[in-house]
């Protein structure tokens, strides 16, 4: 038997872990000597008062969609995918082989390549430690995480000695071609008479993650691999024994976790630096372990999370920009809202329960 | 001088002051954040300088992401502010975009080149300082080993140890470079513990001078190499004082100068290409108290000579990044 209703579960507990944190947030902005309401004034009208806002917030965003999307997919099989980071950086290398090496005639051509490029990485990426796991029983806690260092030092291997252009300072590859931008949603907005600010850098990769937010909900419960997942993450042992191979679930929930993780490289290399830089995952494939938890991993609940986190990022930059909080207090009130909505959840869940409960008895 | 010019002229004055009044100047810093005790650390002190000195005040962020690069261009150029200085070579593409969409707003790089009317490049031949540094460690080393410790591998810090090499080589052809790079991700400007560690490693092999360019990373190599009881040289800023009498000498890279300048000069920046080499003071090895006794008049002799040769072109220092190639190990 449930001990909530389900909209309590979904909407009441994250509201009041938010409530908690924003106002935890408050007292240590206040603690600094800086107005607590015109920081959240500053940080709602710098990310969701006009489009400009709304194009980075969406930006950051779309960045979280995937790699929230990828953990949720790992956690439907009780697996802990931490290398989302990794595993985004060499989707991104995957990305720039694709965009820089084939001339393509269309930017739709080149992303649905690009995209497929990302996602083979990505899944690349998460393979060995997937075998690792079913194969050996090695962590797979430890192992991703391991291989997130691998990854950053492959890729600065060849970017520093291989990919870059020559004379170049910059540790990055040389610019896509023109064909492969991805038009903004200043440029998918404009013949719909909406005016979009053009220097947001959200683009069409929004897209691409709504969609595979859809294809992750229809994967999980709509699809007999999906039930088969989801039924290796609650019991081991039962799925065994109703015939579902342990090895192969394990390693196809990688594969598809670490493919959308790569995923991510098309918002952030093709989208928007058009290139593939050093550092261009920047704590995403984190990020997504909070925002696959505050959404319970359904692909809804990471979509609104990860708009939040877009709010956060933007927000966190507003600040940064017009007030004398330093940057390092905005990652604090960001880790205060991580540290409510995921790992202090329980904090919040149990006393509610028990409110339910005794609510029921009463009835 | 008639009336009317003079009426003109002061019209002019007052116009150009209250101009300069309306646009403050604005500093952005790399992701390395501002008190990295390197080189984002020197951009503030150059800009904390003009603000002492002029009373004038300053816009600066610290960047938290990639994208924020562009978007903080942007938007310091919409709020006024002019001209705007971008610490840090990874500002280019995004400069490339934002300065022509603001041709009136002047902009100031550094580490790197941005080929636009409205933009100041400003480029550091470390190369040259670390050829004089090199000269210094070759000579002040008895082992005939030296050490070199960079930061993040990449292009740049590649450039600072073809220079040491060549002036270490220039002395003793047959001296012994051992170069080590604390780490190929952003983390290596601020990990003085592995920085240490790199240094015993080299002093476990013979080396008895290190030089350090390494950001935050170098306060552990300094470190170390004075509990051992050998020879340090700093980098970017004068580091001669955190361990007097064991710091050899400092490669300084005046970014603050470079800050300095450009905010001094407000929106009336010269742009185009602008090279702090040694014959202006944009690089140069670091002398005071605190080093007197290690650098012999011999050694300074021949450094100021080549230093010297370098200024008039006699003696060229090969600059990794020309061709990403060293001639020399």
């Amino acid at each position: 038997m449930q001990k909530m209703p389900q909209w309590a579960d979904v909407v009441l507990i994250p509201l009041i872990s938010l409530i908690l944190a924003a106002t935890l947030s408050a007292l240590v902005i206040l603690g600094i000597g800086e107005d607590p309401i015109a920081a959240v004034n500053m940080m709602i009208k710098g990310s969701l008062a006009s489009t400009y806002g709304w194009g980075y917030t969406l930006y950051y965003a779309t960045n979280f969609m995937f790699t929230g999307l990828a953990v949720a997919v790992a956690f439907h099989a009780r697996m802990f995918n931490i290398g989302g980071e990794g595993q985004a950086m060499i989707g991104g290398l995957g990305v720039a082989l694709v965009a820089l090496y084939i001339p393509w005639p269309h930017w739709s051509l080149a992303l649905v390549f690009c995209t497929i490029g990302a996602a083979i990485f990505g899944a690349a990426w998460a393979y060995i430690p997937a075998v690792l796991q079913a194969k050996r029983g090695s962590h797979i806690v430890i192992t991703t995480i391991m291989f997130n260092f691998i990854a950053a030092a492959l890729l600065n291997y060849l970017l520093v000695n291989i990919l870059i252009p020559e004379g170049s300072m910059d540790p990055a590859t040389a610019n896509f071609p023109e064909a492969t931008h991805l038009p903004t949603l200043h440029d998918l907005l404009a013949p719909f008479g909406i005016k979009f600010s053009k220097a947001a850098p959200a683009n069409v990769s929004l897209i691409v993650a709504l969609l595979a937010a859809f294809a992750v909900w229809i994967l999980i419960w709509r699809t007999k691999l999906g039930y088969e997942i989801r039924a290796f993450g609650h019991s081991e042992s039962a799925a065994k024994y109703a015939g579902i191979n342990p090895v192969k679930i394990t390693v196809i929930a990688m594969l598809i976790s670490g493919g959308l993780a790569g995923m991510m490289a098309i918002n952030v290399t093709l989208g928007e630096s058009e290139r593939l830089i050093l550092n261009s995952t920047e704590g995403a494939g984190f990020i997504g372990i909070a925002v696959a938890l505050m959404g319970r991993s359904h692909p809804f609940g990471v979509i609104l999370a990860s708009i939040l986190f877009g709010f956060l990022y933007q927000g966190g930059a507003e600040l940064a920009l017009w007030t004398n909080i330093p940057r390092e207090l905005i990652v604090v009130i960001q880790a205060l809202v991580i540290m409510f909505t995921g790992a202090l959840d329980n904090m919040v869940r149990m006393p509610l329960e028990k409110l339910f409960v005794a609510l029921r008895k009463e009835t | 001088m008639t009336l009317m010019q003079k009426f003109l002229s002061a019209t002019a004055a007052v116009a150009m002051t209250a101009g300069a009044a309306l646009a403050e100047p604005a500093l952005i810093f790399d992701l390395g954040g501002k008190f990295d005790k390197s080189f984002n650390e020197m951009a503030f002190t150059g800009a904390q300088r003009w603000a002492d000195e002029t009373g004038g005040t300053f816009r600066e962020i610290e960047l938290q992401s990639e994208a924020q690069r562009e978007q903080a261009l942007r938007r310091f150029a919409e709020a006024g502010s002019n001209p705007i200085i971008m610490a840090g070579f990874a500002f280019a593409s995004a400069l490339e975009g934002v300065a022509k969409d603001y041709p009136d707003t002047k902009f100031a790089i550094i580490d790197m080149v941005v080929d636009a009317p409205n933009v100041r490049s400003v480029v550091f031949n470390e190369h040259e300082g670390s050829y004089l540094v090199g000269m210094m460690a070759a000579q002040a080393s008895k082992s005939g080993t030296v050490g070199f410790i960079g930061g993040m591998d990449i292009p740049l810090i590649r450039k600072f140890a073809c220079g040491y090499v060549q002036g270490v080589k220039a002395v003793n052809a047959d001296a012994t470079v051992i170069q080590n790079m604390t780490g190929t991700t952003p983390a290596a400007w601020n990990d003085p513990v592995k920085g240490s560690e790199l240094t015993k490693a080299q002093i476990a092999q013979g080396a008895d001078i290190v030089y350090a360019a390494a950001g935050g990373t170098g306060v552990g190599i300094l470190q170390t190499a004075a509990d051992e009881g050998i020879l340090s040289i700093g980098v970017d800023s004068n580091q001669n004082y955190m361990h007097p009498g064991k710091v050899l000498t400092s490669m300084m890279k005046r970014v603050d100068n470079a800050v300095y300048d450009a905010m001094a000069a407000g929106a009336d920046l010269e742009t185009g290409f602008n090279v702090m080499g040694l014959a202006n003071g944009g690089v140069g090895y670091a002398m005071d108290d605190n080093n007197a006794s290690l650098v012999s008049a011999d050694m300074q002799a021949a450094v100021d000579a080549a230093a010297a040769k370098i200024g008039t072109g006699e003696l060229v220092v090969h600059d990794y990044m020309s061709d990403n190639a060293c001639p020399v190990e």
